[in-house]
């Protein structure tokens, strides 16, 4: 009991490890790292409206992160959620620009789906890739990441552009703006929690019963726990392999779909980068994934806090002038701690008892052991 | 496309490659020398973003170039260390620690710069300098051997990798614990101890590829790297692990978008589709690989943390 | 909870044993109207130094003739995290908010309704989408493109000038476009490369490579990325013409002349517009002729005169409407 409770500490001692650091960074710069974590917390809770953007800016961290946990499980590695994040979006966008009247109760599952099918070719690419023609999914992956961002900038000052962008002359390379039937409903009042919050929250517990109540998961485990095993059992590995991609690559689509509908601007915008869509979410959401132990579920809370975190640090610019780039290098400092901390927990564990019945590791543990055995 | 054919403008093209090749090279193969012993690094990219920072920075108050070089090299082999402790010590999970360390490396470099410096002030860049009589042939002398020392250096060190990784016993070390650490542990080999080295080489050679970026554009920028870093670990695949094909993968990434470029400049890529002719190095680098159809196998430790039992 | 954070905040400005103190402590919301100081704020995608788009605007807030408090909130080229800046600046009670992106105006669009009492100033826009509290800016940049492809045209010995772009959108078009016009009127060949990044610098520098292997011996470009590509003009020894802000410090001895955004002639409009109970609904251009153009040229480049003195003709009949910068 009292390992269990030591151990689960570990991480917390290792976060706050790691706040401690961004104080003496803020400290060094001159500010007051009370008020500036004060900032942070303010930012990402101080009202319902803020709490709301937090949530906002967890959900693609959900989606992406439940995607990573399936791939993952199967042992394949996606690094390309920004390039499926992007062609979901764009799926979406185009689908809503050519059906724009549409009643919502079937445009917004229509545009959902456009999102899911977007960012699900994007990862049958790699997937294929990698099971039929042994081209590595990472090498594929950050491959097409590149490509889609000059993809999706060609669409959006060329073939998509907002017609009034030319004729004005401006040019900004985005759509017009897209039908209201599209937008995603918001869920409390005023603030910003939208449709997408939810849709996400739902598609982590599907990628859970996918994974762990269905044949299909079962299969999938069985490639990422031994592919020779899984041969042996008259598992179609590489048809497997794509399709773990496949699903990993929907959730991430769906995240662009989300981006898209749930925008303050209810359009796609681009500015030339794919950071500047996507928020780096195809990345966030790997780390949002394993910080929750490569469980769909607990994908959710941990996306939450990477959610506050980045709103938070929005606030810390606005109130001490601190560069933003603070909490980014806050951000990396968590992961790394936090990541480090799991080896501390299991010698805690071995220290405190010998008994092998306290000495179960949890979920979040074991998954860790499991990733570091992908990429065979 | 007559335009592109003369002798001028392909030797600036192939020149153009070479430079465009050299931080990926030097990224690429110290990347190789992790991952042969068994240590996925994602973190590359962060690396050369801090390490470009302070290269730039030395240069920026001292004004000696060289200093900046070893300034980089230094902050490569402290980056080693954190990795090696994080991945060799607390056996982390090393996909997620190394997107951990570009993150850090993102932020960190980005609040160093604006705290630092702020506006971008250009330094002195690097000098090409002639190799005698080598620099004088035609058609390849003038992209081959009319550069700067950095790029002489990143090719330099790929024969170097061959002998180290192939013919020594340290790369012997390397190359087991990268295959099968039980029984590398089991001849008595350290398996820490190597691949904590590897890592630390491989670090700094990031950082060398920092400074490479840098000190070839003489200026810096927040996100200088714009992820070059992430490309030189896929050309680790694309090279199958072989520093001769990690070679072959950054020069022809920096070959297809030097070409791109060209044709840009000569109009033979109209504008209106100059996005879509952004995607060719990526699309190229796959195709190449597809074609090659090499079925190499990956080390077969990577990305598992030496338990030993 | 909300409460709970305001003191916690108050508390911990008390321990910072600042100047402010006293004022902070009386003023329980330290940023509401406090009759004095007009307070503005600067939501910027780069750097707010970055010798380009950024800084053009956080030098002409500075250059205004009024006691201003400024925030800056920089570097967010993410539109969403742009956009919850400009929301928390408004709502902490900004009297000016100006969204510096042209990107962030359909955000600024649902923002803005909800905060009547704040003037947000938008730029570059040609419109106000219809809001009455809002500002829009633009600037003529095809007309500094005109004046510096004249320039170009004539000290380019080869016939052949080089531009690096970004991504063909925005205001880069116009600038290219009227920098185009003027070169090709004065007999030179312009080659135009769009590397499809802001950011990448060094492809930036291998674009201005490229140009220089077919000979071009003048360069230009926009965007921020461009610093690159001032570096391989500063090595190869060719003239460079900046835009946005003054690059001269990229390359003292070969930057000919820069088309400088002096956005606080139009602000200062605003400004009074907002004094006298106007909070928006109108959209500003700043250009040659109001002066928020400027062609700055450098001292330290030995111009001739005649080339100067076409450069001020091609100023004075762009402003007097004789010339057509084509854009």
């Amino acid at each position: 009991m009292i390992n269990k409770l030591l151990g689960g500490l570990v991480p917390f001692i290792a976060a706050l490890a790691a706040f401690a650091c961004g104080a003496i960074m803020l400290v060094a710069l001159g500010a007051n790292p009370f008020v500036g974590l004060e900032a942070i917390f303010d930012g990402a809770f101080g009202s319902g409206d803020r709490i709301a953007v937090t949530a906002v800016r967890a959900t693609p961290l959900i989606l992406v992160g439940a995607g990573i946990t399936i791939a993952f499980r199967t042992n394949v590695i996606n690094i390309g959620g920004e390039s499926q994040i992007i062609a979901g979006a764009l799926l979406a966008t185009v689908t809503a620009l050519a059906l724009p009247d549409l009643p919502a109760v079937v445009l917004i599952p229509l545009i959902i789906v456009a999102g899911a099918v977007g960012g699900g070719i994007l990862g049958a690419i790699p997937g294929a890739l990698k099971a039929y023609a042994s081209v590595n999914e990472i090498l594929s992956t950050i491959m097409l990441n590149l490509m889609m961002v000059q993809f999706m900038n060609y669409l959006l000052r060329g073939p998509l552009i907002d017609p009034y962008e030319l004729q004005a002359g401006t040019r900004i390379p985005q759509t017009q703006r897209l039908s209201d039937n599209a937008a995603l409903p918001s869920l409390a009042g005023d603030t910003r929690l939208h449709l997408g919050v939810l849709i996400a929250v739902l598609a982590a517990g599907v990628a859970y019963v996918i994974l762990w109540r269905t044949p299909i998961g079962f299969r999938l485990r069985a490639v990422g726990h031994s592919p020779k095993a899984a041969r042996a059992a008259g598992i179609n590995v590489k048809r497997n392999i794509t399709l773990a991609l496949t699903i990993s690559g929907s959730l991430a689509g769906i995240a662009g779909a989300i981006l898209v509908f749930g925008s303050e601007g209810q359009r796609m915008v681009t500015d030339g980068s794919a950071t500047g869509f996507t928020s780096s979410a195809g990345f966030n959401g790997i780390v949002a994934a394993l910080f929750g132990g490569l469980h769909p579920l607990w994908t959710v809370p941990s996306a939450f806090l990477f959610g506050a975190l980045l709103t938070g640090a929005t606030q810390l610019q606005r109130v001490l002038q601190v560069p933003s780039s603070l909490a980014v290098a806050m951000n990396g400092l968590i992961v790394i701690f936090v990541i480090s901390s799991s080896r501390v927990r299991s010698w805690l564990d071995k220290t405190l008892s010998d008994s092998k019945l306290f000495n179960k590791q949890d979920d979040a543990d074991s998954s860790h052991e499991e990733m570091s055995q992908t990429n065979g | 496309m007559g335009d592109f054919f003369t002798t001028s403008v392909l030797v600036a093209t192939a020149a153009s490659a070479v430079r465009l090749a050299t931080p990926y090279l030097l990224a690429a193969l110290g990347e190789t020398i992790g991952q042969r012993s068994g240590v996925l690094n994602l973190g590359v990219d962060g690396v050369m973003m801090l390490s470009a920072f302070f290269a730039y920075w030395t240069v920026l108050e001292t004004g000696n170039m060289w200093l900046g070089v070893l300034v980089a090299l230094l902050v490569g082999l402290m980056m080693g260390v954190l990795y090696g402790v994080i991945t060799v010590f607390f056996e982390a999970t090393q996909g997620i620690s190394g997107i951990g360390i570009f993150i850090f490396g993102l932020g960190f470099s980005d609040l160093l710069f604006r705290q630092q410096v702020g506006t971008p002030k250009p330094i002195r860049r690097l000098p090409n300098i002639d190799i005698p009589l080598l620099s004088d042939i035609p058609y390849i002398g003038e992209p081959l051997f009319q550069r700067n020392l950095m790029t002489y250096a990143a090719f330099a060190l790929v024969p170097v990798t061959m002998i180290v990784l192939n013919k020594t016993t340290f790369g012997l070390n390397i190359r087991s614990v990268g295959e099968n650490p039980q029984a590398a542990d089991s001849l008595g080999v350290s398996v820490e101890r190597t691949r904590f080295s590897a890592i630390m080489i491989g670090n700094a050679f990031a950082g060398l590829a920092g400074a490479a970026l840098v000190l070839q554009l003489g200026i810096f920028q927040p996100h200088l790297t714009q992820g070059m870093g992430f490309i030189a670990v896929a050309l680790v695949y694309f090279g199958a692990w072989k520093p001769l094909g990690v070679m072959g993968g950054a020069l022809l990434f920096g070959l297809v978008n030097a070409v791109v470029l060209q044709w840009k400049a000569l109009g033979i890529i109209p504008v209106s589709i100059s996005d879509l002719a952004g995607m060719a190095p990526a699309v190229v680098t796959i195709i190449a690989l597809v074609l090659l159809a090499r079925r190499v196998n990956a080390p077969a430790a990577l990305t598992k943390p030496f338990v030993r039992s | 909870m909300r409460k709970k954070m305001r003191l916690l905040t108050s508390l911990l400005a008390l321990l910072g044993s600042f100047v402010l103190v006293a004022s902070a402590c009386g003023s329980s919301d330290d940023s509401s109207d406090d009759g004095g100081a007009l307070t503005m704020a600067i939501v910027a995608p780069s750097a707010s130094d970055d010798l380009a788009f950024s800084q053009s605007m956080v030098d002409s807030v500075n250059a205004l003739d009024r006691e201003i408090t400024l925030s800056i909130t920089d570097g967010t080229f993410i539109v969403e995290e742009a956009a919850a800046a400009i929301r928390g600046y408004a709502e902490d009670g900004i009297d000016v908010v100006i969204a510096h992106g042209t990107q962030f105006g359909a955000s600024l669009a649902e923002i803005a309704p909800d905060f009547p009492d704040t003037t947000f100033v938008w730029g570059t826009a040609t419109d106000t989408q219809g809001l009455g509290n809002v500002f829009a800016y633009s600037p003529a940049s095809d007309e500094g493109g005109y004046v510096n492809g004249v320039v170009a045209a004539a000290v380019s010995e080869s016939g052949k000038i080089g531009v690096v772009g970004p991504v063909e959108a925005g205001d880069a078009v116009p600038y290219i476009n009227g920098f185009t016009t003027a070169a090709e009127a004065g007999g030179a060949q312009v080659s135009v490369t769009y590397t499809g990044s802001f950011g990448d610098v060094a492809l930036a520098a291998e674009a201005a490579q490229a140009h220089l292997a077919n000979d071009a011996d003048v360069l230009t470009g926009t965007a921020q990325m461009v610093v690159g590509a001032v570096g391989v003009a500063a090595d190869a020894g060719v003239p460079w013409f900046g835009t946005q802000s003054n690059q001269t410090s990229l390359a003292p001895d070969l930057v000919i002349a820069s088309q400088v955004y002096h956005w606080e002639v139009v602000l200062e409009e605003m400004l009074d517009l907002r004094d006298s109970g106007t909070k928006g609904g109108k959209a500003f251009e700043i250009n040659l002729a109001n002066g928020g153009l400027v062609i700055e040229f450098n001292d330290g480049y030995d111009l001739s005169d005649d080339v100067r003195a076409s450069a001020d003709a091609a100023i004075a009949g762009i402003i007097d409407g004789s010339v057509n910068t084509g854009a």
